[in-house]
């Protein structure tokens, strides 16, 4: 389920007009996973408050798209750009990576919400695959 | 036995009396075929599946799609029975149609991506949590009868 020149091309349009609202779309992204997945609260214990719009939760989703952004401009060899941030949830997070396609599913309503009649079924299909990658990447050196 | 909030049951009957069908049946039902194209094995015997504009334009799957949704219907009428309610329905996805009930799981995603580019910011955190919660019981019961 390799990306396309398209599939590229039409995440990186996406990345463009989203990239301004990072910070508000990661916050809005993780909020709705920790409201409808309430398991994955369990890797945010130690954070004061969960509500939608705490600081914890708007500091988090600005670094968890920080993070995508940087996938972005490194689509051509996922495997290779994420191997920090692969080290890092393998070896110090340790989150289960069935919750990365969680949070994709909530990045995906949300830019539902935020491109009604752009975000057609073939750039959902691209994203998806995106984040899919992703999600492979930063799971990559788990075991 | 689910609990629901009267919240929750307001949430999913007013998502549900503001439903276009046809609409949104047809986009949820085409997205998921095009999404997740190995769903597309179920269809057959529905005509031109050969790509994504195809799909968009096939008449039968966009009654399937209504279909689908006025499925849906059922669990609406009986929140506090879903499981018994799709009983039937389960065992036909099982035993006739021999559908893998992660596909369900699939579906129920896509439609709750068009539901939330139609409803647009009204799809708050609150109504999502509802509407995946009504999503996950009718996905359950209808996987629960496999055997």
């Amino acid at each position: 389920m390799s990306l396309t020149p398209k599939d590229k091309a039409t995440v990186k349009l996406f990345w463009g007009r989203m990239s301004g609202k990072a910070e508000l779309i990661g916050a809005d992204a993780l909020s709705r996973m920790l409201a409808v997945y309430p398991q994955t609260k369990t890797y945010f214990s130690h954070w004061k408050s969960l509500s939608p719009g705490s600081p914890d939760v708007k500091k988090h989703g600005k670094t968890i798209m920080m993070g995508i952004g940087d996938a972005v401009t490194k689509m051509d060899d996922l495997e290779r750009g994420l191997l920090t941030l692969s080290e890092l949830h393998a070896f110090k997070l340790r989150v289960d990576p069935t919750n990365f396609k969680l949070l994709s599913l909530n990045i995906l309503v949300v830019m539902a919400i935020m491109f009604p009649d752009d975000f057609t079924p073939m750039a959902h299909l691209a994203v998806d695959k995106f984040l899919c990658a992703l999600a492979l990447a930063l799971s990559e050196k788990y075991r | 036995m689910v609990e629901w909030t009267d919240s929750e049951r307001a949430i999913i009957t007013s998502i549900f009396s503001n439903l276009d069908y046809e609409e949104i049946g047809r986009k949820s039902l085409c997205r998921c075929l095009i999404v997740y194209p190995w769903t597309q094995r179920y269809f057959g015997g529905f005509g031109n599946l050969y790509n994504a504009e195809t799909i968009l334009c096939n008449p039968l799957i966009a009654a399937h799609g209504t279909k689908i949704l006025h499925g849906l219907d059922r669990a609406l009428k009986n929140m506090d029975g879903i499981k018994n309610t799709y009983a039937e329905l389960s065992l036909l996805h099982s035993d006739k149609l021999h559908v893998d009930p992660d596909n369900f799981r699939l579906l129920a995603d896509c439609l709750t991506v068009v539901i939330a580019a139609k409803m647009g910011p009204a799809f708050t955190v609150d109504t999502q949590v509802a509407w995946q919660k009504f999503l996950s019981v009718v996905v359950s019961a209808l996987g629960r009868q496999y055997h």
